[in-house]
């Protein structure tokens, strides 16, 4: 059993910072099939499409055909610990800063057997879960648990390499205005987040829902209106060398086409508090977290912004929005390349529309403000980059995959 | 230099005139007009940095701003208004130059504005005001004093649920200065020159409706209004010269003698 | 489809003379193309030959990038009619051998030089292991980056676990060898190792410690492959190939590696040697870790599968006791030089066929096995190869 893991204590200023390192982070093209089976929480094992044998590692050409058509098959992910080891004396910084560092051979049900990272709680011999998730590197590991889940299990040393769990960490969500940055402050207080950051903008202007706000457990408000450049940057100044989770929930909601916008001022506005909000927030506190990706139990390790999704794929109908979104995924994507070597992990939440007042006039299903802020709760526990919350998201999401013109010919409908 | 010029120059260096500053700092946190949603918004004043001495430019430090028209301490001109849409000289560009220096009447409503966030000034208080002090000139500024601008920000925006609750003039009050005494403009310290309220006057928004229609001129936002005379100071306020612009954020300046 | 498959031909006439040994270095700073230029001039010098008449080169070598084999032409001015470039670790020695044997044979050369070696620089070890293979990058570097430490560790504690084997029975090889490096003047490794001491070691990947790691270095090994008549004719002493196998990537479905691919041809090696296992003077295991010797003793055929421990137990692996085993210390106590560590078995059973060892002398020997064993680019070695040598 895992001994629950104990806030951290403060830290000694006078101690050097440990800075993050990367585990090894070279991978052929073919074993980021698991990369992406890793970013969205899934599992499966490569394998042949032709004859549906699985193999591991990832290979160009089934050992068990020589079809070259590979790709993800769903299968069991149980599997027996076959042998277990220590590594005592590792040849790469990362790992030798956390040694010992245990490892073992996983025999699948399914057939292959899998080098993975080990839970503290899997015994040799004993049945085990199998998952990919992802290292600090970025990229996707195996990683065994035991298969009954056992106590404290998110607090394993190991584990918590690979999630970005909220617990004992400090938040910022940037705007506390919103049901939806509300919710999320609700639900990351529950999680055990040892402070709750609150970006307010516009402090002289009330807005619903202020006092339940205010009265969550761990939430400190914070004037912060992520559309002025020196707003972001003074409350960085401030905390910025405290957070270690970003979530990012700015959002301006307002229909309309392009040829129905009478000018740019409101297109403006929402690129103002998407894109360049993002880029305001990412100068501002990137830096400190990439710096501190390695900082002990609480260190920096995530940055979760909530899109549309339109984003993906404009709704004409709500077509400056959806470019606006589409802008700020586009930025979304290099901030998760450039704070990877940081070891923090960009986390996008794709939603379909919400209950909100820019939204209203759509039938449902719509999502509710909670079911998002568990799904950020939930990317952050498992460690994921991506995630599809409600009904419509998923749908979308699976059209996007099947048929991307199609898509868009029906969202134009 | 010699005459009257030369003499205003020199009592302001004695100090015999002084120049009060009637301006709050353009910030970007400051409060802005806020209109229901689905209208266009006032976009608040913002700040970016050009360079400061670094590799962007080694020397010189400059910014990029980018505001409304309507932001900070600012002047409206007849255009703003629908009423004054079709007048002539009634964008900020054409406004005469002249009106941009005039005398001021400061009209005290403090104390009531105190006791009662959506105290209205009506044609009583303004013949009250003259009793005392004379008759009100035409073509002079007449400033409602509030001390609203020493209120903080949300005291000073002061929103409730329905909407902005801050003083100003009733339509019979901003009838009486434009018609009856020819004023130039109307200068205040709260965010509009009308009421939060006044869309539930008749008409709507008095201030700007008269005003405008008459092709005279606002100021929003002023401050240290305690600092002025009831009659007797000189504002001293020039917009942008911006093509056809309906206001402009301004530096407004009062000359008062010791 | 059946099909006709042709026997096995033997590799009648063909000879190993000349071994050469480029002393060990931990660290080198110059490239592994000095080091193998080094062993050709050794070859040359023992043979009494000249470069031009070297006409098969056979290379073994993971640090010559960019090069290949062919590069090396060049750069030592050799004009071969014959070429071969075998970068396969524990195996290639007697990959290098068998091709090379089978060329000789053909009449597609007359000597060819087999030459492995690598350099060491200090960060050489901690590169190659990150880009050793494919699989390696994808799926087994990062999990911890212990090298083949903790790949060869879940192979040892499985083994330990099936068969009862224990840390002791791998330290009394790697103190036997340790007792033979003591003889051997080129061996890394100088101080005498005791039991205590092995089992006293730092835990490296439990249950492999720092004793049954062998320690990386540069270093060369080298030997000339000719038929006899040559090699009489050039007046050197030189010494049979009675036989060899290899085999790959066996026993796939082996959930953990506790057997190489020797089990499947050990029968006709034998056969083609036309000995027995207890006829064997000495043996040569490949000895990246202890648990692989033991394992090779069982699959060579020494004892039977399982029983390793027990054949440990009743003998002394020294050159002058029972069943002498890595007579020069191997490369626990020599050093591990990349691909030569191939080749370091096989150029030891040159000499001590030829009663020229280094060190410690096998008396009366007469038939030698050498055995290669490598290429971990997952979770088990890939290749494992043996050959059989006889006395002249």
């Amino acid at each position: 059993m895992v001994e629950p893991l104990l806030p951290p204590k403060r830290k000694n200023p006078l101690k050097r910072t440990r800075l993050p390192v990367s585990p090894p982070d070279i991978r052929s093209r073919q074993s980021h099939l698991l990369t992406a089976a890793a970013a969205e929480g899934r599992f499966g094992m490569p394998g042949c499409l032709e004859c549906g044998a699985v193999h591991y590692p990832a290979r160009d050409a089934c050992p068990n055909c020589l079809s070259s058509r590979i790709g993800l098959i769903a299968c069991s992910d149980r599997g027996t610990l076959a042998e277990a080891t220590a590594v005592e004396v590792s040849n790469n910084v990362y790992f030798r800063e956390r040694s010992p560092w245990r490892v073992g051979l996983v025999t699948l049900d399914a057939g292959p057997g899998v080098v993975a990272h080990l839970h503290a709680d899997c015994v040799v011999r004993g049945r085990v879960k199998l998952a990919w998730t992802l290292d600090r590197s970025g990229n996707a590991v195996a990683f065994a648990t035991p298969e009954t889940p056992s106590a404290n299990m998110e607090d394993d040393r190991q584990i918590r390499e690979m999630t970005l769990d909220p617990k004992h960490r400090r938040v910022l969500i940037t705007d506390g205005r919103t049901a939806l940055g509300q919710a999320v402050a609700k639900a990351l207080s529950a999680a055990g987040a040892a402070i709750v950051f609150v970006g307010i903008a516009d402090p002289w202007k009330p807005f619903a829902g202020q006092d339940r706000l205010a009265a969550i457990a761990g939430v400190q408000i914070m004037p912060l209106d992520i559309t002025d450049t020196e707003s972001v940057r003074e409350l960085a100044d401030e905390i910025g060398g405290r957070v270690d989770i970003v979530v990012n929930t700015a959002e301006h909601i307002r229909p309309g086409g392009l040829l129905d916008r009478n000018g740019v001022n409101l297109a403006r506005e929402e690129l103002d508090s998407g894109y360049l909000g993002l880029l305001r927030l990412a100068q501002a506190f990137g830096p400190a977290m990439k710096f501190r990706g390695a900082d002990g139990v609480n260190s920096a390790c995530a940055w979760v912004n909530v899109f549309s999704i339109y984003a993906q794929m404009p709704w004409p109908a709500y077509g400056a929005y959806s470019a606006a979104q589409a802008a700020m995924l586009g930025a979304s994507m290099s901030l998760r390349g450039e704070l990877r070597s940081g070891g923090v992990r960009v986390v996008h939440i794709f939603t379909g529309p919400t209950e909100d007042e820019w939204f209203q006039p759509l039938p449902p299903p719509k999502v509710a403000h909670g079911q998002i802020a568990n799904a950020v709760v939930d990317a952050l526990r498992r460690g994921i980059e991506e995630a599809w919350v409600g009904d419509v998201a998923q749908d979308f999401r699976e059209r996007l995959q099947q048929n991307a013109k199609a898509l868009e010919r029906e969202v134009g409908q | 230099m010699s005459g009257q010029l030369a003499e205003l120059v020199a009592s302001i260096a004695t100090g015999s005139v002084r120049v009060v500053d009637l301006t709050f700092t353009l910030s970007p946190e400051f409060p802005a007009l806020v209109l229901p949603v689905e209208f266009g918004q006032c976009q608040p004043f913002r700040i970016e940095e050009v360079s400061r001495y670094d590799p962007r430019g080694p020397a010189w430090y400059w910014n990029n701003i980018s505001m409304s028209e309507h932001c900070g301490t600012h002047y409206d001109a007849p255009i703003h208004w629908v009423t004054g849409r079709d007048l002539p000289h009634n964008s900020v560009d054409t406004v005469p130059v002249e009106s941009f220096i005039a005398p001021a009447c400061v009209i005290d409503c403090a104390a009531d504005a105190a006791a009662d966030a959506d105290f209205v000034l009506k044609v009583e208080h303004i013949t009250a005001w003259e009793a005392q002090h004379g008759r009100i000139p035409a073509k002079s500024w007449v400033l409602l004093r509030t001390d609203w601008s020493k209120r903080d920000y949300a005291g000073y925006a002061n929103l409730r649920e329905d909407g902005a609750h801050t003083p100003g003039p009733s339509p019979e009050a901003m009838r009486f200065l434009v018609d009856e005494r020819g004023i130039l403009g109307f200068g205040v310290e709260t965010i509009g020159t009308d009421a939060g309220q006044a869309h539930h006057f008749a008409p709507p928004y008095p201030a700007h409706h008269f005003l405008h229609g008459a092709g005279r001129y606002g100021l929003q936002c002023l401050c240290n209004l305690d600092q002025l005379p009831p009659k007797g100071a000189v504002i001293f306020g020039a917009p942008l010269k911006i093509k056809q612009g309906s206001g402009s954020p301004l530096r407004v300046l009062a000359l008062v003698e010791r | 489809m059946a099909y006709a498959k042709l026997p096995r031909k033997g590799y009648e006439g063909v000879v190993l003379a000349a071994p050469v040994t480029i002393a060990y270095r931990r660290y080198s700073t110059q490239s592994a193309h000095g080091w193998i230029g080094r062993a050709l001039r050794g070859l040359v010098e023992a043979a009494g030959i000249t470069r031009q008449d070297i006409d098969g080169f056979s290379v073994s070598s993971f640090t010559l990038f960019p090069d290949t084999a062919i590069g090396l032409t060049q750069h030592f001015g050799l004009s071969p009619r014959w070429l071969d470039h075998i970068p396969m670790g524990g195996a290639s020695g007697v990959l290098g051998l068998r091709r090379a044997a089978r060329a000789v044979q053909a009449g597609d050369a007359s000597i060819v030089a087999c030459v492995a070696g690598d350099t060491n620089y200090v960060d050489s070890f901690r590169k190659s292991l990150s880009s050793f293979s494919r699989f390696a990058q994808d799926a087994v570097y990062p999990y911890g980056s212990g090298g083949p430490n903790a790949s060869f560790a879940l192979i040892a504690s499985n083994y330990m676990r099936t068969y009862g084997a224990e840390r002791a029975d791998f330290g009394k090889l790697a103190v036997a060898q340790r007792a033979n490096a003591l003889k051997t003047p080129h061996a890394l490794m100088k101080k005498p190792l005791s039991l205590d001491d092995y089992l006293a070691a730092r835990m490296i990947a439990d249950p492999i410690a720092l004793f049954d790691c062998v320690m990386p270095c540069a270093g060369a090994e080298a030997f000339l492959v000719m038929h006899e008549e040559t090699a009489k004719s050039l007046n050197l002493p030189y010494v049979h190939l009675l036989g060899a196998i290899e085999r790959h990537n066996a026993h796939a479905d082996d959930p953990i590696q506790h057997r190489g691919g020797w089990t499947v041809d050990i029968d006709e090696l034998y056969a083609q040697a036309g000995i027995r296992p207890d006829q064997l003077s000495f043996v040569q295991t490949y000895d990246d870790y202890p648990v692989i010797s033991l394992m090779q003793l069982e699959d060579l055929g020494l004892c039977k599968k399982g029983e390793a421990k027990d054949f440990v137990r009743a003998n002394s692996f020294t050159f002058d006791g029972t069943c002498p085993h890595n007579t020069s210390g191997g490369q626990l106590s020599v050093g591990q030089a990349g691909c030569a560590g191939g080749y370091l078995g096989m150029v030891e059973a040159i000499r001590q066929l030829t009663d020229s060892a280094l060190g410690g002398q096998v008396k009366d020997a007469r038939y030698g096995i050498v055995s290669g064993f490598g290429m971990i680019t997952y979770d088990r070695g890939l290749a494992s190869a043996a050959a059989i040598l006889g006395r002249a």
